[in-house]
């Protein structure tokens, strides 16, 4: 039965869960951000193509992309150590979740700004803008909608790593999960769990499409 | 003043080698309505792009107001760039912004202050008609008002050239004509020397003073758009300024004049008096004569009467009036 100590931890577990997410998804951008944005100038129609830089980045996207979340939470351990003090707890999984979301995050906006028409751009550089005028003034603003269910998939995506780090004693409901559900076979707890990650992923699915949809404004 | 000094550019990827322009050679003086015609292909985009160097011409010189664009840095170049501005066939607008941040954008570009750049293209809506839509987004607009905010923009930074990329193929008969007659009125009132590409004659014909034919890469014929227009002497400018002849069967059989009105006359009264003096009914097969500036120009098919006297009458009419013909050339090519 759900007792009160159970309802207790369920909402330290979320609370954590959040956290977790809203700071690694945070960072993952800060990261990911530049790294799409380099992605898709230096691209051979980009406004700076630089094939040299284009590729390495390629590669190194690709590589921390292609290793499984798990195996990369766990290879990464001594860095996390080192970055953040300690292995266990929401915060050392942040450090995994940033390293293995920022590729990811970074191919998701290289994706949004290449759909951007390069006419638009074209345009902006006969008006004599700079590289960086037309990342600020026109890839990042024309690409924004995009950006955004970008970011609701990018973070639904961390969530769901940051469920898998609780059985390497990473906290939150990951964590509830693995102790509960799979070594007390708690089908219950498993299964309050699973319902509160479903609810959490349907939340900032429709945060993001309703806010890309709302700012779209070729949509009216 | 725009000088492109024996202008080229080749597209090579290592496989294939695209020569787009080759040794192009024009003046554009201030002032002018400089058109530039020719099929697709023939390399026109290229050729107004390498104007403000978007694309970096292969070899040659454009010169600017005296400066060679190719030798200063970039951001001067960059600098010069708001000083000719371009429109395009699908107008590049900025779909996230308003019509009105549309046209702030290039004041933003060059750093003017936020306030005066509002003032600024509300001046320039009200020009292109369209004060009312400040507020609205490019995708609730025609394509002709859309052209209309394309056009405030490219004037937001007092450009001195503008340069237009088939800035009307895009839109219908109608809004094209309206377009065009704001950039004439453009160029009149603010004095901005405009350059047009195009394919089609009419463009041409209804702004431009000047004209240049561009044929697979190079620049075939060029001066003032009445004389090139009258007697168009390449291939190409033929193909594209005299009408294709879909009547040759008709006029087999039949004594026929072409007659060819180069702007000095107007085609009507000369028709009514010719009857009227020869004594005789002449029978407009076909014509095609066009008002370039308030003159007449183009030519007419007439057929004219079987006897010997009647025609003679006619040709010695027509020689005293200047208007040269020529006997039944039905074959325009
Ligand atoms: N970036 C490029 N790379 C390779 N070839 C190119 C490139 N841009 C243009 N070309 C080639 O150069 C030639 C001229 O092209 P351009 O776009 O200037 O023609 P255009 O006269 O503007 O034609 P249209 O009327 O169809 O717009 C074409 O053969 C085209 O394939
Ligand atoms: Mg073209």
């Amino acid at each position: 039965m759900l007792n009160s100590a159970m309802v207790g931890l369920l909402g330290v577990s979320l609370w954590e869960t959040i956290y977790m997410v809203i700071i690694s998804t945070l960072l993952a951008y800060a990261f990911g951000l530049p790294i799409g944005v380099i992605l898709n100038i230096t691209a051979k129609d980009g406004i700076c193509p630089n094939k040299p830089v284009n590729s390495v980045l390629g590669v190194i996207v690709n590589v921390f992309r292609s290793v499984p979340f798990l195996i990369l939470l766990i290879w990464m351990l001594p860095f996390t150590k080192m970055v953040v003090g300690t292995m266990v707890g929401p915060t050392s999984v942040i450090v995994p979740l940033v390293v293995s979301a920022a590729p990811f995050v970074g191919r998701m906006v290289e994706s949004s700004l290449n759909e951007i028409d390069g006419g638009v751009i074209e345009a902006a550089q006969s008006m004599g803008s700079s590289s960086w005028q037309i990342i600020y003034k026109v890839l990042i603003p024309e690409a924004k909608p995009s950006l955004i269910i970008g970011a609701a998939i990018s973070i639904t995506t961390i969530l769901g790593y940051s469920a898998m780090a609780g059985i390497v004693g990473g906290g939150g409901l990951g964590a509830v999960a693995t102790n509960y559900g799979l070594y007390r076979y708690n089908n219950e707890v498993m299964l309050i769990t699973i319902v509160i990650i479903v609810v959490i992923v349907q939340i900032f699915q429709e945060i993001g499409m309703m806010a890309a949809k709302k700012l779209d404004k070729r949509l009216k | 003043m725009i000088e492109l000094k024996h202008l080229s550019k080749v597209y090579d990827n290592g496989k294939t080698r695209v020569e787009a322009i080759r040794d192009i050679n024009l003046t554009i003086e201030d002032g002018d309505i400089f058109g530039i015609i020719g099929l697709s292909g023939a390399g026109k985009s290229t050729l107004i792009r390498c104007i403000n160097f978007l694309e970096k011409p292969t070899e040659g010189q454009v010169i600017f107001d005296g400066v060679d664009l190719g030798a200063i840095s970039h951001k001067e170049l960059l600098k010069k760039r708001q000083d000719m501005s371009m429109i395009f066939q699908s107008f590049n607008l900025l779909s996230q912004r308003t019509v009105i941040d549309n046209v702030c954008f290039p004041l933003e570009i060059a750093g003017t202050g936020k306030k005066e750049a509002r003032k600024r293209a509300t001046e320039l809506l009200e020009v292109v008609g369209l004060s009312d839509k400040q507020k609205s987004y490019p995708v609730q607009l025609s394509g002709g008002q859309q052209q209309r905010v394309a056009i405030a923009r490219a004037l937001a930074t007092n450009p001195k050239v503008l340069l237009c990329d088939e800035a009307t193929s895009a839109l219908d008969p109608n809004t094209t004509s309206s377009i065009l007659n704001l950039l004439k009125e453009i160029n009149r009132t603010m004095g901005v020397t405009i350059i047009v590409i195009t394919h089609e004659m009419r463009v041409i014909e209804q702004i431009c003073n000047k004209v240049a034919v561009i044929d697979s890469s190079r620049i075939v014929e060029e001066g003032p758009v009445k004389e090139v227009f009258t007697a168009p002497k390449s291939q190409i400018a033929k193909q594209l300024i005299l009408p294709k002849n879909d009547f040759v069967q008709e006029v087999e059989g039949l004594n026929c004049l072409r007659l060819v009105f180069d702007g000095t006359s107007a085609f009507e009264p000369v028709i009514s008096s010719l009857s009227r003096e020869c004594d005789t009914d002449v029978n407009i097969i076909w014509a095609n004569t066009k008002s370039i500036e308030g003159r007449t120009y183009g030519q007419m098919i007439i057929q004219i009467p079987e006897e010997k006297e009647k025609e003679t009458a006619i040709k010695a009419y027509l020689d005293s009036k200047k208007i040269t013909y020529k006997e039944e050339g039905i074959n325009v090519e």
